[in-house]
């Protein structure tokens, strides 16, 4: 394909109106990518400040009011405006039509509505900060966030039920897109796996969102017309809002993680020069998490007082569901086995994502064996364990990804070195701050305390000191990314010699992405080492 | 709520229940299992990132074995390791929640930012629980406003609170100490000040610490004046103008009841005949007993369901007794 004389997206019209009005998906991408840098630092920046409280075991630098109101607003901002948009909207809008060969979603104008809805959601989240903030935790639970908190509440659940309607939208979107607009050629077994774990989140995005919207109704109807639905007093049910809760908050943390899992096999693939190992288990192991995923909320509730019995059960299914993320992580060790392995900053993240989801999966693990959950649960050992899946793993993906697509996104390359020290200092700062608190956790010391004993002071300071060097690593990114978008060396079309549609394309792509619609005949990862690899053959 | 950090330190890290060591055992398994999964999988990605580094000469034959071999075997492995897991953790916790037999029974109400426990002979105590060495005890838990959680980590056990319920919680102390007690489930502004401690004493230093600060029936004394103000006893008394059963010498009974079949009268039924009087009606009276939902404190019907049980055998209506 040769560079036509259609301008790229970046160029072209540049008022503030053409991008705020913009139909294309890149340009959507870009909107997403700067709204959710800008709510992971304000979720960071909760995170800072609680770090810094934990340095002293009396807590005297922050007043359990505040510092109740810092994990609330840490946990609503990081889960539902940084985790659960930041693949699918920002790298998944920006790259999906690339990769299956379409010049757009097949909804641009829903695709810019979503964005409109989810900062609408973003900015009633902010202004219920600015009036007082919510303490009741990011998972609401009743009957305090319905009858005893004093919090902004109700501002603050309307904001996440607004950014629902996001996810519904961009999810349905995705799905409509992969159905229908597909390049000639390209079967469902031709698919890049990214593509796959975007279409199984869309899935989910579609059928667990709504079951929240109609959970913090409900907690709406008693919050403010006194309805009994979750509080005994008025004849309610505590429990029954865990479960409605827990039923959508689960799939959300595969909503979370198998993006990030599309990421790393594209990345694991490219730098390997190598298909992805067992591709068609690869598809259908996405298929299953999400599937599966659906079946083990419960496991979030086993010292709530549900029965014994389903307690078991819920624990059975839930290491029936990480069966297939143990076969991801194997597929992509055996991916490296024998390839031409070139330790490019997208594959330090990959490899991080790794080591660190491996970590964040076997200590879940531990969280489904029953006996030993109700010891650790409620405690840092939880904060450690969806730390290492959510930021180890989720995280380490989304930057993988960005510098993955970077020179596709902007057109420019970024400083190679500056980006895999940033990689190791991420990397490094991280398993400081989380490893410690594994320790914290199965010591005793329970989530969500402002104050704790002396005995748990080491560690902490200890978590503290690796949150500083976590915060550095974040930094240097934005730093050299902003450089080379403006200054870096122009990328030309396919820097990575990788062979994905998207990277067929000139850099940056065009605004309607192919001149001429692309005929696929082969598989995804079709490498010169590996002329015959086609899946759907 | 510091204190010497060597004494707090064994506060949270002792095996200090019958529970502990099994849940130590098999965490630490887990724990040095993972470890090395970790370092095999980081170590496999190392060696072959090295070996088979861009340009590097080693040999890259093609895999004499079909992918669908080896992807076949770590499914099975993965899937026979997980459920072997799984089994031990069930059967550990299948253990860990079966009532134990003939257990002291200790009320423990829980209330924004304090436990309140009542011991079986009615001595009261807040934030602290003693509990006599090797005996088994059943907590009862319930909870006057929010979600709360009983969380003693040198138990390695843990239960949450939950208001509208009653949840039991069984274990046996098998060391002596003190030991920290936390609430584990966020209840508001000051859930990280919910702590207390648990006192662990030789069956004879338990029994003398009760009968020492004891206030004897204090309970059955609350529960009869609870008895009278709520208008218990204008029902259920021989001749009350409503038809009502006569609750002396009902407890431990079985009762027919209107849906069919028989109930036990134990503590349960009592308290959800209060609370829920259209729940499990006793057969042959018509349904005319209010709800005291939310109008009976939790700790209050703790002292009216004892004052029940120790309604002897019939008649002596309950004005006759003298108040206290």
């Amino acid at each position: 394909m040769t560079p036509g004389d259609a301008p790229d997206y970046l160029s072209g019209r540049t008022s503030l109106g053409s991008w705020l009005g913009t139909l294309d998906h890149k340009r959507i991408a870009l909107m997403y990518l700067f709204s959710i840098t800008g709510f992971f630092a304000i979720g960071a920046a909760a995170a800072a400040a609680m770090r810094t409280a934990l340095l002293f075991p009396a807590g005297d630098l922050i007043v359990s009011d505040l510092y109740n109101r810092l994990f609330t607003l840490h946990g609503v901002v990081m889960v539902w405006f940084f985790l659960i948009p930041a693949v699918p909207n920002v790298l998944g809008n920006f790259v999906l039509p690339l990769m299956i060969g379409a010049r757009d979603l097949a909804f641009p104008r829903l695709n810019l509505a979503s964005w409109y809805l989810f900062m609408a959601g973003g900015l009633l989240v902010l202004i219920s900060i600015a009036f007082g903030g919510v303490d009741t935790g990011w998972t609401f639970y009743t009957p305090y966030s319905s009858t005893y908190s004093n919090g902004q509440v109700m501002a603050m659940a309307t904001g996440v039920f607004i950014a629902g309607f996001s996810s519904i939208a961009t999810g349905l979107n995705f799905i409509v897109t992969i159905h229908r607009m597909r390049a000639p050629g390209l079967l469902w077994f031709r698919l890049p796996l990214f593509v796959w774990s975007l279409y199984s989140t869309s899935i989910i995005l579609v059928l667990a969102t709504p079951v929240l919207a109609v959970t913090l109704l409900l907690m709406a109807l008693e919050r403010v017309f006194g309805v009994g639905v979750f509080d005994p007093r008025i004849g309610g049910d505590p429990l029954l809002f865990q479960h409605l809760f827990w039923f959508y908050s689960h799939p959300a943390v595969y909503i979370m993680i198998l993006p990030g899992m599309g990421v790393v096999s594209e990345i694991v693939s490219c730098f390997s020069r190598k298909p992805v190992f067992g591709y068609r288990v690869m598809a259908f192991a996405t298929l299953t998490i999400a599937t599966l995923g659906f079946m083990v909320w419960g496991h979030h509730m086993f010292v709530s007082s549900e029965s014994v019995y389903a307690g078991v059960v819920f624990s059975l299914l839930s290491f029936l569901v990480s069966v297939p993320s143990a076969v991801k992580v194997l597929n992509w060790t055996a991916t490296l086995h024998r390839g031409h392995i070139k330790l490019d900053t997208p594959l330090l993240y990959a490899l991080g994502f790794m080591g660190l989801f491996t970590v964040g999966g076997l200590t879940g693990l531990c969280l489904a064996t029953l006996a030993v959950d109700v010891h650790v649960h409620g405690t840092y050992f939880v904060v450690a364990h969806f730390h290492y899946v959510m930021v180890g793993g989720m995280v380490m993906a989304y930057l993988g990804g960005i510098h993955y697509w970077w020179p596709k996104i902007s057109g420019r390359l970024y400083h190679e070195w500056a980006a895999r020290i940033a990689a190791v200092v991420i990397f490094a700062g991280f398993n400081l701050t989380f490893f410690p608190q594994f320790v914290l956790g199965y010591l005793g010391m329970p989530r969500r305390y402002s104050t704790y004993p002396e005995q748990f002071h080491a560690l902490n300071i200890m978590s503290t000191a690796g949150a500083t060097v976590l915060a550095v690593g974040y930094i240097m990114p934005l730093v050299y990314l902003t450089w080379s978008f403006f200054r870096g060396p122009l990328a030309g079309p396919n820097p990575w010699g990788a062979p994905g549609l998207e990277w067929q394309t000139p850099s940056p792509p065009a605004q309607h992405n192919f001149e001429v619609i692309p005929v696929v005949t082969t598989g995804p990862y079709l490498y010169p080492d590996n002329a015959s690899a086609d899946p759907a053959s | 709520m510091t204190a010497d950090s060597s004494t707090t330190l064994s506060a949270t890290a002792a095996e200090a229940s019958s529970a502990a060591a099994g849940v130590d055992r098999l965490a630490f398994t887990l724990f040095v299992v993972g470890a090395l999964l970790v370092l095999i999988l980081g170590f496999l990605n190392l060696a072959f990132v090295i070996r088979y580094r861009r340009g590097s000469a080693a040999p890259r034959p093609p895999l004499q074995i079909a992918s669908w071999k080896i992807e076949t075997a770590w499914i099975a492995a993965t899937t026979v390791v997980f459920l072997g897991i799984f089994c031990w953790g069930a059967w550990l916790y299948v253990a860990m929640e079966r009532p134990p037999a003939g257990a002291l029974e200790i009320h423990v109400t829980a209330r924004q930012w304090m436990w309140d426990i009542r011991q079986p002979n009615g001595r009261r105590e807040f934030n602290t629980l003693h509990v006599p060495l090797g005996t088994p005890v059943r907590l009862i838990l319930t909870s006057e406003d929010v979600i709360h959680s009983f969380f003693v980590p040198a138990f390695r056990l843990k239960q949450d609170v939950v208001p509208g319920k009653e949840v039991s919680l069984g274990f046996r102390a098998v060391r002596a100490g003190l030991f920290t007690l936390f609430c584990s489930e966020f209840c508001g502004s000051k859930h990280a000040e919910m702590t207390g401690q648990v006192v662990v004493d030789t069956p004879e230093g338990y029994a003398a610490w009760l009968s020492a600060g004891g206030e004897p029936n204090r309970a059955v004394a609350n529960g009869e004046r609870l008895y009278l103000r709520y208008g218990c006893s204008g029902c259920h008394t021989e001749g009350a103008s409503v038809h009502a059963p006569i609750l002396a010498g009902l407890y431990g009974r079985q009762i027919p009841v209107a849906g069919g079949g028989f109930a036990l009268v134990d503590e349960r039924f009592l308290r959800d005949c209060i609370l829920m009087p259209g729940k499990n009606p006793p057969a042959g009276y018509p349904l005319a007993m209010p709800s005291f939902k939310g109008v009976i404190a939790e700790g209050d019907l703790i002292d009216l369901v004892a004052y029940l049980k120790g309604l002897g055998s019939p008649p002596g209506p309950p004005q006759a007794r003298s108040l206290p």
